[in-house]
């Protein structure tokens, strides 16, 4: 191979694999591309399979992220229902279920994470539900519907996302959390308490600091069963409880992991030939001085874009501030940064009114991290004030009279 | 159909018919048209679909709603006649479109 006409084998066709492709063509990739993916469709956006898809305002076509026809314009192989069983690092090639030999020059996993399972008894019951593919949701969209109960199991973005799409659709919703609020992972306080009030007035029921102990049923669940002994009957139950990375065809591979497989600012793993991206790797943040691995769209993009630019000989981008968005009812929830280092929240706007944002400052009034609801304007100054690591006056901040574009002026 | 011009920061263009109904970022999607990220779909979340709607074309376009108005404010390098490329929905009178997209997305 020399400069840009190696095959290039992609390991995964979700987010990060479909765009890695789209943008090695883009950047002059004259050599092969071949996209191996474990679903029966073409790479498709996840996002709205919580919301849209359920709400039946989604198709497969509308779902892709680039029509059908593209992938033969842009001389894109695509191999999809296959599964990759190994990768022989030594001599080149990935190796399918089915013994097939898939040589690469360069290659580029992004086989994505899948839901972690909850080990208790009975999830193998019919309709319990993960939510990763649109498989999953169709499932799910089949099981809700008016007057069915559906208990879901984490009170995280999937969860609440779903809970939302369930009571448009007229089904009763009842979320199980295991911590004393809502997101407590993801989102500061004032935001899982004002999620929590949001879903609470559209009918959601909450079992907040319960742990679940079994999910019972005969065929299908018809209830789950909580550790203080008390049973929610239901219809279905969606277990949301996070994701773990796929990261296993890497371990075997000899690739450093560390909760996903470990890769540089360019996406590299610690085989020269290999790279990482999306969901399944834990990649450098150099905004917060951290590794991480985050789950995101943006993310894939980023690093599928990092990938691209390296293999292509192109500068390499510049970093962005990660990013995340959820849609739950009429509420736009965006959030830029990470809750890094954080001392104090400053809340500008008013909850009762559904628009307001939290900033996330460390103790030297940087903007760590903003999670903006229905606020665009803070969501964006945000972003941009994390990207210049600008010291903010945070009695500025607070003042609805200050204008954003004032504030980020400093 | 309607036809778009998509013209890079470095002036490369990139002339496609695009569907009517779909927006003018999906158009360029569709096509693998280098310029326009669009990282949330079409969500009006991110805008990382910016673009420089020609000035011939800026009366016929119609100008952003008060949610794409805030998201572009802050985008780099923002003009009178920035708009975010998810919310303009391509129509039978676009056809002829000349967008120009800006050095970065981010």
């Amino acid at each position: 191979m020399s400069g840009t006409d190696g095959r290039v084998v992609i390991v995964g066709a979700g987010h990060a694999g479909g765009t890695a492709a789209a943008f090695l063509r883009q950047f002059g990739w004259t050599g092969e591309i071949v996209l191996i993916g474990d679903e029966p469709l073409i790479p498709y956006h996840r996002p709205p399979l919580s919301k849209a898809w359920l709400k039946g305002e989604a198709d497969e076509e509308s779902l892709a992220l680039r029509p059908a026809d593209f992938y033969g314009e842009q001389a894109l192989a695509l191999r999809l229902n296959e599964q990759v069983a190994r990768i022989d690092t030594a001599a080149h090639a990935v190796i399918l279920s089915h013994g097939e030999r898939v040589a690469y020059d360069r290659l580029i996993l992004a086989t994505g994470a899948r839901a972690r399972p909850l080990a208790v008894p009975g999830v193998g019951l019919q309709n319990v539900f993960s939510l990763r593919s649109a498989a999953d949701a169709e499932g799910i969209k089949r099981a809700l519907g008016i007057g069915r109960r559906i208990a879901i199991i984490g009170g995280g973005y999937i969860g609440l996302e779903v809970a939302a799409s369930a009571r448009a659709l007229g089904a009763e919703v009842t979320v199980i959390e295991r911590e004393a609020r809502l997101l407590a992972r993801v989102a500061s306080e004032p935001l899982s308490r004002f999620f929590e009030a949001y879903h609470r007035a559209r009918g959601v029921r909450f079992e907040l600091g319960a742990q679940v102990a079994a999910l019972d049923g005969t065929g299908a669940v018809e209830a789950v069963h909580l550790s203080d002994g008390r049973a929610l009957a239901c219809d279905a139950a969606l277990i949301g409880v996070g994701a773990l990375p796929n990261e296993e065809l890497a371990r075997e591979a000899g690739l450093t992991c560390e909760n996903g497989v470990v890769v540089d600012e360019a996406a590299r793993t610690s085989d020269p030939h290999i790279y990482a991206i999306g969901d399944m790797s834990c990649r450098p943040i150099a905004l917060y001085g951290r590794r991480h691995r985050l789950e995101s769209v943006p993310n894939a993009i980023e690093q599928a874009r990092q990938a691209a630019s390296d293999l292509c000989g192109k500068p390499a981008p510049a970093p962005e501030v990660p990013w995340f968005w959820s849609d739950q009812y009429d509420l736009k929830l965006q959030i830029a940064g990470l809750a890094f280092d954080v001392d104090r929240l400053v809340l500008r706007g008013d909850l009762d009114e559904a628009r307001f944002a939290v900033f996330h400052l460390d103790a030297r009034n940087h903007v760590q991290a903003v999670e903006a609801v229905n606020a665009p304007a803070e969501f964006m100054a945000g972003r941009q004030l994390i990207q210049q690591r600008k010291q903010v006056a945070p009695e500025k901040l607070r003042d609805m009279s200050v204008s954003m574009k004032a504030v980020a002026a400093g | 159909m309607a036809k778009i011009t998509y013209v890079e920061f470095n002036g490369t263009e990139h002339t496609v018919e695009v569907k009517p109904g779909l927006s003018v970022m999906e158009g360029a999607i569709r096509n693998n048209i280098p310029g326009i990220d669009a990282d949330c779909g079409g969500a009006c979340a991110c805008a990382t679909c910016h673009v420089f709607v020609d000035p011939a074309w800026t009366e016929k376009v119609g100008g952003p709603s008060a949610m794409e108005e805030s998201m572009l404010d802050f985008a780099d390098g923002v003009q009178p006649n920035s708009r975010l490329s998810c919310q303009i929905k391509v129509r039978d009178e676009l056809d002829g479109l000349i967008v120009k997209t800006p050095e970065n997305q981010h």
